[in-house]
C-alpha cells in the first residue's frame, strides 16, 4: 500500500512526501488526493518526496508526471527528491510531453448552415449513384437476358430459393393477418350502415391493388435486401470483390444481376402467395358475419377486374428490381471496421423501403392518367 | 537467460485439442521473470493453440496452467479476474475495438477496474502510447492506423494495468522488415525498463534470434517440444536435424 502526507514548510511551498508501493491498485486513491491538495494550495515551490517509495509501475510514474505538468502548466516549480535511478528511467521512457486534445468544434449558425448544405450535397450525390447504379444493372441485366448463357444459372436459382421459396411462410402469415384485421376493421364501422358485404369488395380492392405488392416488398427488403448487402458487405470487407476486380470480373454481372433476377420472378410470385393468404383471411371474417363462401367469391369476382391484379404485378417487378438493386449497392459501398456490414444492411433496409413507398406514389399517379 | 528468476508461468503436463484431434500433446515447461519466451514451430504445430491455453481461453484436454503460482484454467469468478488482469494480450490482427480511438480503447480497461478520474486515465492513456512511438495519435481511430501502428496500439492497451506479463502473438506477422524491427526493439525496451516477461509465438527467425531469451519448439508429427534452448545454441548444437535445419533456414 501507498500514503501521501502533506508538510508546509514555509508559506507558499508545499512538501508532498509519498511512501509505499505505487502500482495501479494503490496509487488509484492517491491520484485525486495529490492533484485536489495541489489546486487547493497552489505551492510556488512542490516537493515530492518519493525516498520512501520501494516500487513504482506505469501508474505510479504517470502521478509524478502528471503533478510535474500541472505545476509547469501553472509556472510553478517541481522538485522531485529521492527517485531510484530505475524510476527515473521510466520517467523518460513514459513522459508524453504535450496532450494532444481533440478539436472541439463550436456550435454557430454559420456551422449549422455548411453541416445542412454538406448534408444536402451528401443525399443529392448518394441519389445520383443509386441511379446511375440501378441504370447500370439494368444495362447489364438486359444484356444478359440478351445472352442467356452468360447468367450463372446456379447462384441465380440458389438466390431465388432463399429469397423466394424460403420466404413463402412469413410471407403468406403477414398477408392472412393482414387480411383478416383489414376486414375485421372495416366489417365494425360498414355494420352501422348494413353494408357488411362490401367488406370483400373493400379489401379485395385494396389488396391487389395496393398493400399486397408494397407488404410483400417491404417483407423481401427487410429479408433479402437486408441479405444481399450484408453478403456483399463482407465478401468487400474480406477484400473478395477487389480480388474479383483484378481478376477482370465485374461484381455487378457477376454478383449483383443474378440477385436481381432473383428478386424480378421471386416478388410477383411471393406477392400472388400474399394475396391468397389476405384473402383467405378476409374469407375467415366474412364466414364468421355469416356470409357464405359463394358470396365472398362473387362479391370478389364484380368488385376486382383484371387490370387491379395486373396493376400490382407490374409494381411488383419494379419493387423486386429496386430492393434488390439498392440492396447490392448498399453492399458495395461498404466500408471498413466491425460496423460496417451492419451499417450496409440497416441502409439497404431503410433505402429499398423509402424507395419502395415513392415508386408506389409514382405508380398511383400514372394509374391515375391511364385509368388503371 | 534470467534462469535464476522466480517461475511466473508454469505449463504442467497439458494435452490440448479440439473435439477428438489432440493438437498438443504432454507438454511441460516453464517462464521465468523478465523472460523473452518465444514459441515456435512450423505452421498448425498449435502454437496459437498453446497461447490461448497459457491465457485461459480455451479449456486443456488434460493439464494446467500456472499464472505467477495460481492455476488459470479452473478459476472462476473474481480469481479468474485477478489472474487475468495480471496478464495483457496483443493478437494477430491488433483487434483493437474499431468503433473507438485508440485513447477510449486505452481507457476502457482503466474504467472498468480502477476508480481513477477521466483526466488520470486519459493521461496514463497517453503515457501508454508514448512508449510504443504513438505519441499524438490518442484521437485516431484504428482505421486510421497502418498495421504496425494497429499493433504497437495494441501493445499500448495491453499494458493499461500495468501487467508484468505480457503475451504477444505473431507480432511480426504482416509487417515490412523495417517495422517489424522496430517491434522487436520496443519488445527488448519495455523488457529492459520495465522488467516484463514476454511469452511470444512468432516463426520470424530475425526476430527470434533478436529478442529471445528462450525458446521452446514445438514440432507438429510428436505434438510435443522438441526444443527448448537459446535460439543460437539450437542453430549450433541441437541434436535434432531439423531443429538445426530450422535455425539455419536450410531446407
Amino acid at each position: 500500500m501507498a500514503s501521501i502526507d502533506y508538510q508546509v514548510p514555509q508559506k507558499g511551498d508545499l512538501r508532498l512526501i509519498i511512501q509505499g508501493r505505487l502500482d495501479v491498485e494503490s496509487t488509484t486513491p492517491l491520484w485525486s488526493q495529490a492533484l485536489k491538495k495541489l489546486a487547493e494550495t497552489k505551492p510556488e515551490t512542490l516537493v515530492v518526496d518519493v525516498n520512501a517509495v520501494d516500487y513504482c509501475d506505469g501508474t505510479g510514474i504517470g502521478l509524478l508526471l502528471e503533478l510535474r505538468r500541472t505545476q509547469q502548466e501553472n509556472n510553478r516549480r517541481i522538485q522531485i527528491e529521492g527517485l531510484k535511478p530505475e524510476f527515473q528511467q521510466l520517467m523518460t521512457l513514459f513522459d508524453p510531453g504535450q496532450i494532444s486534445k481533440p478539436l472541439a468544434e463550436k456550435l454557430s449558425f454559420g456551422r449549422f448552415i455548411k453541416r445542412a448544405g454538406q448534408l444536402g450535397f451528401k443525399t443529392w450525390d448518394d441519389l445520383r449513384t443509386q441511379i446511375s447504379f440501378l441504370g447500370e444493372l439494368a444495362v447489364k441485366f438486359l444484356a444478359a437476358v440478351l445472352k442467356p448463357g452468360s447468367i450463372r444459372w446456379t447462384d441465380t436459382f440458389l438466390l431465388a430459393e432463399k429469397s423466394g421459396a424460403d420466404a413463402v411462410g412469413i410471407t403468406c402469415m403477414l398477408g392472412f393477418l393482414i387480411g383478416l384485421i383489414l376486414a375485421f376493421q372495416s366489417a365494425r364501422g360498414m355494420e352501422q350502415y348494413g353494408a357488411q358485404i362490401y367488406v370483400a369488395d373493400l379489401v379485395a380492392l385494396v389488396l391487389f391493388r395496393e398493400l399486397g405488392p408494397l407488404i410483400t416488398a417491404i417483407i423481401f427488403a427487410a429479408r433479402s435486401g437486408s441479405a444481399y448487402a450484408a453478403e456483399l458487405g463482407t465478401m468487400k470487407v474480406n477484400e473478395e470483390i477487389d480480388a474479383m476486380t483484378t481478376m477482370g470480373l465485374d461484381p455487378v454481372k457477376f454478383l449483383a444481376v443474378p440477385r436481381m433476377i432473383a428478386g424480378l420472378f421471386m416478388m410477383p410470385l411471393l406477392t400472388m402467395f400474399n394475396l391468397l393468404s389476405g384473402l383467405i383471411g378476409c374469407g375467415l371474417v366474412m364466414l364468421s358475419l355469416g356470409f357464405p363462401p359463394v358470396t365472398f367469391l362473387n362479391r370478389i369476382q364484380n368488385a376486382t377486374s383484371l387490370g387491379d391484379f395486373t396493376g400490382g404485378m407490374v409494381k411488383t417487378l419494379v419493387f423486386g428490381m429496386l430492393v434488390a438493386g439498392i440492396g447490392c449497392l448498399r453492399g458495395l459501398q461498404t466500408g471498413t471496421g466491425a460496423s460496417a456490414v451492419g451499417d450496409s444492411a440497416t441502409r439497404a433496409v431503410v433505402t429499398s423501403i423509402i424507395a419502395i413507398v415513392v415508386v408506389d406514389g409514382v405508380f398511383a399517379v400514372v394509374y391515375f392518367f391511364l385509368g388503371v | 537467460m534470467k534462469t535464476d528468476s522466480e517461475t511466473v508461468i508454469r505449463v504442467e503436463d497439458l494435452t490440448a485439442g479440439y473435439g477428438d484431434v489432440v493438437i498438443i500433446d504432454n507438454i511441460n515447461f516453464e517462464v521465468k521473470a523478465g523472460e523473452v519466451f518465444i514459441i515456435l514451430g512450423g505452421s498448425g504445430c498449435g502454437k496459437s493453440t498453446l497461447l490461448k491455453h497459457m491465457i485461459g481461453l480455451l479449456p486443456p484436454v488434460k493439464g494446467e496452467v500456472f499464472i505467477e503460482g495460481k492455476e488459470i484454467v479452473s478459476a472462476v469468478g473474481q480469481e479468474r479476474v485477478d489472474i487475468l488482469r495480471r496478464i495483457g494480450v496483443m493478437y494477430q490482427n491488433g483487434a483493437l475495438f474499431g468503433s473507438m480511438s485508440l485513447m477510449e480503447n486505452i481507457c476502457l480497461v482503466l474504467e472498468e477496474f480502477t476508480d481513477l478520474p477521466r483526466e488520470a486515465m486519459e493521461f496514463i492513456a497517453e503515457m501508454r502510447l508514448k512508449v510504443v512511438g504513438l505519441q499524438g495519435s490518442s484521437h485516431k481511430m484504428p482505421a486510421e492506423l497502418s498495421g504496425g501502428m494497429r499493433k504497437r496500439a495494441a501493445i499500448a492497451r495491453a499494458m493499461a494495468l500495468d501487467p508484468k506479463i505480457l503475451f504477444l502473438d505473431e507480432p511480426s506477422a504482416g509487417l515490412d522488415p523495417i517495422t517489424s524491427s522496430q517491434l522487436d526493439d520496443l519488445i527488448i525496451e519495455l523488457s529492459n525498463s520495465l522488467g516484463f516477461t514476454f511469452v511470444i509465438v512468432t516463426h520470424e527467425l530475425p526476430s527470434i534470434y533478436k529478442v529471445a531469451d528462450r525458446v521452446v519448439m514445438l514440432d507438429i508429427n510428436t505434438k510435443s517440444i522438441i526444443a527448448t534452448g537459446k535460439p543460437d545454441y539450437l542453430r549450433d548444437k541441437s541434436d535434432n536435424d531439423w531443429v538445426r535445419q530450422f535455425f539455419s533456414r536450410e531446407s
